[in-house]
């Protein structure tokens, strides 16, 4: 229960970063809040041979209005987040999700960066970068590229990162819309989801004009579902809305069970969660 | 290949050298400061047993190196009060008998302290949502939901 030997890297500059990435050969891993790595090398199930500690960057933490996008630096901690008023006004579905990412203890270490590159199917800022659309600004020996969050996430705990790239910055888009949820059912509090959704609305008149829906711990990665929001918009706006879109979005998804919970329950859940989270929608101000 | 670390912890500074990178700062806290109090459970995060506060914010000193404390503030439950002289929340997990073999009190203490200082815990809701992250064997939680309820309605009169 103890981290094997590993020679211990704290560069203060992201290029300096990647250079010992790059001279680790393969063999090093980056150490961001430490949040999900820390219990891995406590359980030797991964055995760098150098750390590089990103803590000391100061540049990575930041989060900043960019016109119609919202920047937040890779290092920045889950907890600033929480509190931000920039997120709570322009980004509400993520401000709304914050208090189900972990503890306290873990959203004062855990940075967004760090839980994008461990990429788990059940955690929320992966499932939210899927929702906003986000890109993903990379660091790699050759330079900095963008990803977007659609390309990111390849299958569980799995993305598209280079064992030499790290995550620099992430942007997402504002969403204009009027109504809006999140919605989340775990065993304990804080623990990965069992099942979640998130959605957002505009109407115009009685119709939805533009709809975005994402669901996360039901599949190997988090899941937009491009299908539902394309049957959501233009429809008309009435009591059976709840309805219709729970069993919209089951017809798009189909659960993985594991030994947290059946494939069932979760489809259950699932259902459950879109219907609530329609009427929190619908109810929303601004209609 | 070791390091140097300068700490602060419970206001007092140390300088120790010859310390390995891969050391976590529980066992930093326990086997070279000699702070006990630090309880060590899980060692990967779940349990809550090893919280103590870094620079005033409740971290997992399990899933933290002691290298990265480096001219950090760190309090540990020997920081909060003395035996003669409880702090609030201890008088209060004393007065609703907050505890029993222990084991868990410290890590409870030390996040029910971060969750005082950063949320209004008007319901027990919050309360226990906010110590969803430590886990106890022997309470039932009610007790420690008391005494955080508790403390929480003293610092609302003023008094902590």
């Amino acid at each position: 229960m103890k981290p094997a030997k590993f020679e211990y890297v704290a560069p203060t500059t992201v290029d300096a970063a990647v250079e010992a990435l790059r001279a680790a050969n393969g063999e090093g891993k980056v150490l961001a809040g430490g949040q999900s790595l820390m219990p891995l090398l406590n359980f030797r199930m991964t055995r760098p041979a150098v750390l590089v500690d990103l803590n000391g960057i100061k540049e990575l933490s930041f989060i900043e209005l960019r016109g119609d996008h919202v920047a937040i630096g890779a290092l920045t901690r889950h907890r600033e987040i929480e509190q931000s008023r920039l997120i709570a006004s322009k980004l509400p579905v993520m401000a709304a999700a914050m208090r189900h990412v972990a503890h306290l203890a873990i959203r004062n270490r855990g940075t967004i960066g760090g839980s994008l590159s461990h990429s788990d199917p059940a955690a929320e800022l992966p499932m939210l970068s899927l929702f906003y659309g986000a890109k993903l600004s990379v660091q790699g020996p050759s330079g900095r590229r963008t990803i977007a969050a659609e390309d990111f996430f390849v299958d569980a705990l799995t993305n598209c990162l280079e064992p030499e790239d790290i995550v620099v910055e992430i942007e997402f888009p504002i969403l204009q819309h009027d109504g809006w949820a999140f919605e989340e059912v775990a065993r304990r509090f804080g623990d990965f989801a069992l099942a979640s959704i998130a959605v957002s609305l505009r109407r115009a008149a009685s119709t939805v004009e533009d709809a975005r829906v994402a669901v996360m711990g039901v599949a190997d990665t988090p899941l937009r579902l491009k299908e539902v929001e394309d049957q959501l918009r233009g429809i008309a706006i009435d009591d059976q809305m709840p309805d219709r879109f729970s069993e919209l979005v089951l017809s798009c998804v189909s659960a993985n069970g594991d030994l947290h919970a059946s494939a069932e329950y979760r489809q259950h859940l699932l259902g459950q969660l879109a219907k609530r989270s329609m009427q929190t929608a619908l109810a929303a101000k601004g209609w | 290949m070791s390091t140097t670390v300068s700490v602060t912890v419970n206001g007092t500074k140390y300088d120790l050298s010859d310390v390995e990178p891969r050391l976590l700062l529980s066992d930093f806290l326990r086997d070279m400061l000699g702070l006990t109090g630090t309880h060590v459970g899980c060692e990967h995060g779940v349990c809550g047993a090893c919280t103590v506060l870094v620079n005033g914010d409740s971290v997992r000193s399990c899933l933290m190196l002691a290298v990265q404390a480096k001219g950090a503030e760190i309090t540990t439950v020997e920081g909060l009060g003395t035996p003669e002289q409880l702090n609030v929340l201890q008088a209060q997990f004393r007065e609703h008998h907050g505890l029993q073999c222990g084991f868990c009190t410290p890590g409870m203490l030390m996040t029910g302290e971060d969750l005082l200082r950063k949320y209004p815990l008007a319901t027990d809701d919050e309360i226990r949502e906010g110590l969803s992250g430590n886990l106890c064997r022997c309470t039932g939680y009610q007790n420690i939901v008391a005494a955080i309820r508790a403390a929480a309605a003293l610092r609302a009169e003023g008094t902590s």
